[in-house]
């Protein structure tokens, strides 16, 4: 034994889980590519330049905040996340300087007006995607078809072109995907909306590879299964009930399959309320969120006078987390109501 | 594995690495030339010291008696003479005074033989004896034994519950003593049931040790003892008296109350020997199993150690360690204390001695709380240690104290979870003390 040894004196306990911050972002953005990459392929190069230019904005405008507040926090991967989470919300076709003010937007505002990583109280990719929404809403409205669709007219996404054209019509239908037939929009099937064969944003419009990275993160326990099964769960349950009342079909015939593929509401339920920072810590609470993120989906996406809903929806209840967190305590040990002794 | 019991609350599953030293044999290790007797070994007040320096002591004799109610007797474990009453720094960084013995040359440990003349003692005097053996919790709280044998007037023992969960990662002296001494326990228990009086005796034990449940069911059975073998699910902290009372028998400790409050007596299953000694052979505890471990020890392994032993010379009995550990830990990874003197002796809690590397203490940098909830799904006592810890931090310790603080035990499973790398468990114990603090003043 030398003399000189050094050792570490710490508090218990003397060993910690492998788990840490900066893996716990890194695997969300692994766990986001294959999502992207369809996106990638299905919108194009340009779709490249949108997620970069998003991602190296996030990393320059945390960098700049960084150097404001003394703290170096690039390593822990949670800006080239939302850099990432912003870039996927966006068409392939929005004007760059667009992506590039919600990331600034997203990191300077949201996140570091509040100190940074941890005490903000909004989804800052979300919030700088709702921030260019509703300033740029023409540039964040410029679809573009997958290539792999035959009739390259750009039109709208399928909920946007549901919502407006929906206003308008005088015939009868079924339902969405009747209704999209009648008027020669280019789905033909569920499976169109499944694999991401229609045009949205550049992340959000595969629902199967989502649902894999989602599913891995489930596995991982970097997601709380709760959230994304509340979220779906309420939504669908929802639609189910009264979302065929707009084709005229009464209670319970709501095209679900039809709403879960469309739109963000994978992207979202997913990836974007699960952020920790932004949702509540006990189980109990991540439900009451979950299931408020539904309904809300639900009202905006169907009552509403926007197309979609998931990012409204969540912020909103961001909002409400501190309120959700204070009234869903966890029980203390040794609370329980007295038991007889002989029982 | 469906249907064993276990804890409802939280709980983690850290990496056991038990089985560095779960099949190597309890080993005697060499007495040193010289011992460091600490007189605080236990909870509550330190024990006087009787002896001066230049005194000349036999093994098994009285050199501090209990300064209180809560307080409990230490015996030397050698022969030889008082060197010095000095202070030393213990394990848990607390100064304590101590008693420093020069072995005699030649020093041959007495034998000792069992006696059944116990049987024909009263509860009252077998709780004496207890007492005056010094003898105290091993399991790492070091609760002084007669008075936990005590049973308040009013009060019923319903069950006594032998705690062999031993869920500290690496340790496996418990183990390893049910495995090699299962007689003496069974006789351990037969005495401490005539003190307690209890109406059934279950040992809990957890399932990656299917060869102690196997030995203890047999051994009871043998012996014609009514013993409830409970195995249990793996899970930290089921080794925490409120968790394995839950585990066991479905109840829970109020909070700030004892386990008699629901009818229990939890006993551990090294402190069960430590009684069997005591009783039956008439043997001080100034003796106990200590596991030396970790992967930065050439040779890991379980030691019969006499109290009093610097850890540095139970280190050599492994062949030394490597050049450039990480940490030193005296008890186990979850709960013990980083040491930074290896001539700290080895103490009456001292369960197990750690040398980890780096890739063992896991060194993460710190960053801000993400709220993901670990934290709190991970609390065993239904806690919200990241909102304690926040308190804490902006000096806010009577909103600590609201947010039940003093339930918090320091298990560990807080900070072992937090992915942010936050010292939760050393925010909560300097939130108690500055509360303490504040209340004195």
């Amino acid at each position: 034994m030398s003399e000189e040894m050094k050792l570490k004196i710490s508090s218990s306990p003397q060993i910690h889980s492998p788990a840490s911050t900066a893996k716990i972002m890194w695997i969300v953005v692994v766990s986001l590519i294959p999502a992207g990459v369809w996106g990638v392929y299905a919108f194009g190069p340009r779709s490249i330049l949108v997620l970069a230019a998003s991602i190296l904005a996030a990393v320059a405008s945390e960098y700049l905040m960084g150097l404001v507040f003394k703290k170096s926090t690039l390593a822990d991967g949670s800006a080239v996340l939302t850099g990432l989470l912003i870039g996927y919300n966006m068409p392939a076709e929005v004007p760059i300087y667009i992506a590039v003010l919600a990331s600034v937007f997203a990191i300077v505002i949201v996140k570091w007006t509040f100190g940074g990583l941890g005490t903000n109280w909004m989804n800052p990719a979300l919030a700088g995607r709702v921030f260019v929404f509703f300033s740029w809403t023409g540039g964040m409205s410029r679809w573009s078809m997958p290539h792999m669709v035959p009739d390259t007219v750009s039109g709208a996404s399928p909920l946007g072109f549901l919502k407006t054209n929906m206003m308008t019509f005088s015939g009868t239908s079924s339902g969405p995907m009747d209704f999209l037939a009648g008027q020669n929009y280019p789905v033909d099937s569920y499976m169109d909306l499944f694999i991401g064969r229609i045009p949205g944003c550049i992340g959000e419009v595969s629902a199967l590879l989502l649902l894999i990275g989602g599913i891995f993160l489930i596995i991982l326990k970097i997601v709380n299964w709760e959230i994304p099964v509340f979220y779906i769960g309420s939504f669908a349950l929802l639609t189910w009930i009264f979302g065929g009342m707009g084709f005229g079909n009464g209670f319970f015939s709501g095209d679900i399959l039809f709403h879960l593929f469309t739109g963000g509401l994978m992207l979202g339920a997913l990836f974007m309320a699960t952020d920790m920072v932004t949702s509540p810590i006990t189980r109990k609470g991540m439900i009451i969120y979950a299931i408020g993120c539904g309904f809300l989906t639900f009202l905006i996406r169907f009552y509403g006078s926007f197309p979609e809903g998931v990012s409204l929806a969540i912020i909103l209840m961001n909002i409400f987390v501190p309120l959700i967190n204070r009234a869903t305590q966890p029980v203390k040990f040794g609370n329980l109501p007295k038991e007889k002794k002989n029982d | 594995m469906k249907g064993l019991k276990t804890f409802s609350r939280g709980g983690i599953h850290p990496h056991g690495r038990k089985n560095l030293t779960n099949k190597k044999e309890i080993v005697t290790a060499d007495i040193p030339e010289t011992l460091i007797v600490p007189m605080a070994q236990h909870l509550g007040a330190p024990a006087e010291v009787v002896v001066a320096a230049g005194d000349e002591i036999k093994e098994g004799m009285l050199i501090g008696k209990p300064a209180g109610f809560i307080s409990a007797a230490v015996h030397s474990p050698v022969s030889g003479t008082v060197k010095e009453i000095t202070d030393v720094y213990l394990a848990n960084g607390m100064k304590s005074s101590a008693v420093v013995i020069e072995k005699e040359e030649g020093f041959i440990p007495a034998e000792k033989t069992k006696s059944d003349s116990w049987k024909s003692k009263t509860p009252q005097e077998l709780i004496e004896i207890v007492k005056d053996s010094g003898v105290v919790g091993l399991g790492g709280a070091t609760f002084p034994a007669n008075v936990k044998y005590m049973v308040p007037k009013g009060e019923k023992a319903e069950y006594l519950i032998i705690n062999a969960v031993e869920c500290e990662p690496y340790l496996s002296a418990d183990h390893r003593l049910m495995l090699e001494k299962a007689s003496e326990l069974i006789e351990g228990l037969r005495i401490i049931s005539k003190m307690v009086e209890p109406e059934k005796v279950a040992i809990g034990i957890e399932i990656n040790k299917p060869d102690a449940i196997e030995i203890m069911r047999k051994q009871a059975e043998a012996e014609n003892f009514d013993l409830e073998v409970v195995p249990l699910k793996l899970k930290y902290p089921q080794g925490d008296e409120k968790q394995l009372i839950k585990a066991v028998t479905g109840r829970e400790v109020p909070s700030g109350g004892l386990p008699i409050a629901v009818g229990c007596v939890v006993s551990n299953v090294g402190t069960v020997n430590a009684v069997y000694e005591a009783v039956a052979l008439g043997k001080p505890l100034y003796e106990r199993t200590v596991s030396v471990t970790g992967l930065g020890v050439k040779n890991p392994g379980n030691f019969l150690t006499r109290v009093g032993t610097p850890i540095s010379s139970l280190l050599e009995a492994c062949g030394g360690i490597i050049d450039n550990p990480a940490k030193v830990v005296v008890g186990g990874p979850m709960m013990g204390f980083s040491i930074y003197d290896l001539d700290t002796p080895v103490t009456k809690g001292t369960s197990g001695i750690l040398i980890l590397t780096d890739e063992e203490s896991g060194s993460g940098s710190r960053t801000a709380c993400l709220s993901c909830g670990r934290c709190v799904s991970v609390c065993p006592m239904g806690l919200n240690p990241t909102k304690m810890f926040k308190f804490v931090d902006h000096d806010d310790y009577d909103s600590a104290m609201q947010n039940n603080l003093m339930d918090c035990k320091e298990c560990g499973c807080c900070a072992y979870a937090c992915p942010a790398n936050i010292p939760l468990v050393q925010g909560m114990r300097l939130g108690k003390k500055m509360a303490r603090k504040k209340k004195v003043s």
